[in-house]
């Protein structure tokens, strides 16, 4: 985008920059804020339906589809209060650093080919980091409070999160492994076509993991069964207790946008990405080669799919949190530890002898040799061979690991020996 | 993600006729951004010292360390960068106020330092300070990566030579397809080191049992007859060196 305005409008460089980012930030401010109106709302009345209930029938109209945003403004309207005894600044600045750390998150999470806020070569690390510092700003605020519930929701919030991080990394290991790299977008890339390339289906193991991924994502972000943090049935209100007002509704925001980051890193990782579960712009031979109307049709067909996929997993979120008793903390503990952890080693040895013998998954690896699969990982642009098109596109000479020529054949030779 | 905040402050609603006369264009982004992250960084290190509230403190340091990992990211070092959230930022501080909400109602809450201890810690700033100024003025030309470049290299050369092979530089003077030995070994004496950590922090942490040493004798030589067979042996010593080490602490109490 910043070379189009550059080049087409004329903008100077800085400029052009500039409205680039701008563009970027505010795009992802009103995913995370938008998206926490309409799952509000999707909360409210899927949670009314599993009780037997109507939830929100009348404003807006019909099914009450304006609720969230009366929430909103009452919850503008309300008076910001802060307990006798609190640390001022830190009980200020949590609310923040919790919606900072989701925001920052979204920045390197793509939604279509070119449309990511800044593409990291270490996306999924990045990704992983960032969302570990939410906790921060729930603790800050367990503390700041000066309550008892508060600091007793923060301490389990950090126990659990501590804990759930070591087999979430463990679960996202394996996509980065399958792929050859880090960059959301290649692993994503790597899953085009049918449904059969989703690294879902790829061989057993990742089947079992992607569900270990799904527990320990809805225990990360907080969410019922794993919401101790917050449960109301013994800590009030948890870590936010004494919040009111605005401060209150960002902490749900960055809950919902972080919801939403891990259902959007499922289907990153797991379930193809933006390509769908058939290739139909592949089919109606649209290519998605940059700056032609067709390319941008496809880009958007494939960020509505991101959307989707991440959606449907905020819902799956939600009927779990409505459907499961809320867990005791030895039984997260044992969850994670004793369940959690050892299946995802397990799997993630066996989806790496998986990868060992038959690389390219359960159809395509036994068709390929494996020596021109694991050749794949160091061709191309950021070390990977991306699709066909941009093959064609960019001149014939693959691009190693170095600009260096002499690097070339190193590489290759280092291929070759490998097992 | 500074780029964007930044640029939210800026006077977007003015024309861009007025936009384009002003000397925005003059400044070096790059500088402006390595500036603000080192004025945030600095600023924050400072504020540790001088705050009296651990948990401020630990919040001081988290900004000053995110401050860093953003200093990283701003050279184009992402894994660096992601690196430092997670381990620092991430890891570190957790389990720092982990430690902080643990003795919230004890003395060390608020922390007063005394003349002795500022005179000290500021000796030592100091020769750290000196010592890291004359390597940084040693560098003849710093490099400014351009704004918003690609960079070309990703983390794949990393993580090949961690597994001992190394792709991005060939040694001088060798020929062109002898491998460079990476840093395999050094990765896998930090493992085994953690590994010894992780073995000894569950060991501290366990539950003790109240078990007279004499018993334990009496039980680790009656359950391991004398066996020629390698494995019995080794278990053997692997019962004996656990039930020794569980002395220790048995017997200081």
């Amino acid at each position: 985008m910043a070379d189009f305005l550059i080049n087409t409008v004329g903008l100077p460089e800085w400029l052009a920059w500039t409205t680039t980012a701008v563009v970027a930030a505010v795009l992802i401010l009103n995913v995370i804020a938008g998206g926490a109106l309409v799952f509000i709302w999707a909360e409210r009345k899927i949670a009314a339906r599993i009780q037997d209930r109507l939830g929100p029938t009348r404003t807006g109209g019909r099914f009450g589809w304006l609720q969230s945003l009366a929430d909103g403004i009452k919850l503008l309207a309300k008076e910001d209060l802060m307990p006798e005894g609190a640390d001022g600044m830190l009980f200020r600045l949590a609310p923040y650093i919790s919606f900072c750390a989701s925001f920052c998150a979204f920045i390197a999470l793509p939604f279509a080919f070119d449309f990511v806020g800044q593409r990291l070569n270490v996306g999924v690390f990045f990704v992983v980091a960032v969302l570990g510092l939410e906790v921060f700003g729930v603790i800050l605020a367990g503390y700041a409070s000066a309550s008892k519930w508060s600091l007793f929701g923060a301490m389990r919030e950090a126990a659990q999160v501590v804990s759930y991080e070591v087999p979430l990394g463990m679960c996202v290991v394996v996509p980065v492994m399958l792929a050859g790299s880090m960059d959301l977008v290649t692993i994503a890339e790597k899953q085009a076509g049918w449904v059969s390339s989703w690294y879902l289906f790829h061989d057993p193991f990742t089947f079992v993991i992607f569900w270990v991924y799904v527990t320990c994502a809805v225990a990360s972000v907080n969410r019922a069964p794993f919401d101790l943090a917050e449960a109301e049935s013994e800590l009030v209100a948890g870590f936010h207790t004494e919040y009111s007002g605005l401060r209150w509704s960002f902490f749900f925001m960055a809950e919902y946008g972080s919801m939403f980051l891990v259902s959007a890193l499922a289907a990153l990782l797991f379930l193809g990405g933006w390509n769908g579960p058939i290739p139909v712009a592949h089919l109606l031979g649209l290519s998605d080669g940059t700056g032609d109307t067709a390319g941008y049709f496809v880009r958007l067909l494939g960020c509505g799919n991101l959307i989707v996929k991440a959606s449907l997993g905020v819902l799956i979120m939600m009927w779990i949190r409505w459907s499961l008793p809320r867990l005791r903390i030895d039984q997260v503990m044992a969850t994670c530890l004793k369940y959690c952890t050892p299946i995802a080693a397990a799997m993630f040895a066996g989806a790496m002898f998986w990868q060992l013998a038959l690389p390219g998954g359960l159809v395509r690896g036994l068709s390929r040799p494996a020596g021109e699969v694991r050749e794949g990982w160091l061709e191309g642009p950021g070390g990977l061979s991306v699709r066909p098109t941009k093959a064609v596109s960019t001149p014939a000479v693959p691009v190693a690991l170095v600009d260096d020529p002499r690097s070339q054949t190193e590489a290759k030779s280092i291929v070759q020996v490998s097992p | 993600m500074m780029p964007a905040t930044l640029s939210l402050a800026l006077p977007l609603a003015l024309p861009l006729a007025l936009l384009m006369t002003l000397p925005l264009a003059a400044i070096n982004w790059h500088t402006l951004l390595f500036l603000l992250f080192a004025v945030v960084a600095c600023a924050c290190a400072v504020a540790v010292v001088l705050a009296d509230n651990v948990v401020r403190m630990a919040f001081y340091l988290v900004l000053s360390l995110g401050a860093t990992a953003g200093l990283f990211f701003l050279a184009g070092a992402e894994f660096l960068g992601a690196m430092q959230l997670m381990i620092y930022v991430g890891g570190t501080l957790v389990l720092l106020v982990f430690g902080v909400m643990l003795t919230a109602q004890s003395p060390f809450v608020a922390i007063k330092t005394s003349t002795g201890d500022r005179v000290l810690a500021g000796m030592v700033g100091a020769a750290l300070l000196a010592v890291l100024l004359q390597s940084a003025f040693r560098v003849e030309a710093w490099q400014l990566p351009a704004v918003g470049a690609v960079t070309a290299p990703t983390a794949t050369p990393l993580g090949m030579a961690l597994l001992g092979v190394r792709v991005d530089a060939p040694a001088a003077g060798a020929p062109e397809t002898a491998v460079r030995s990476g840093y395999l070994l050094p990765f896998e004496i930090v493992s085994v080191h953690l590994l010894v950590v992780l073995v000894g922090a569950a060991y501290l942490a366990r539950a003790k049992r109240r078990r007279t040493p004499r018993a334990i004798d009496v039980a680790a030589s009656s359950s391991s007859p004398p066996s020629s067979s390698s494995s019995g042996g080794v278990a053997a010593t692997a019962r004996e060196a656990s039930s020794s080490s569980a002395l220790v602490p048995g017997g200081r109490r």
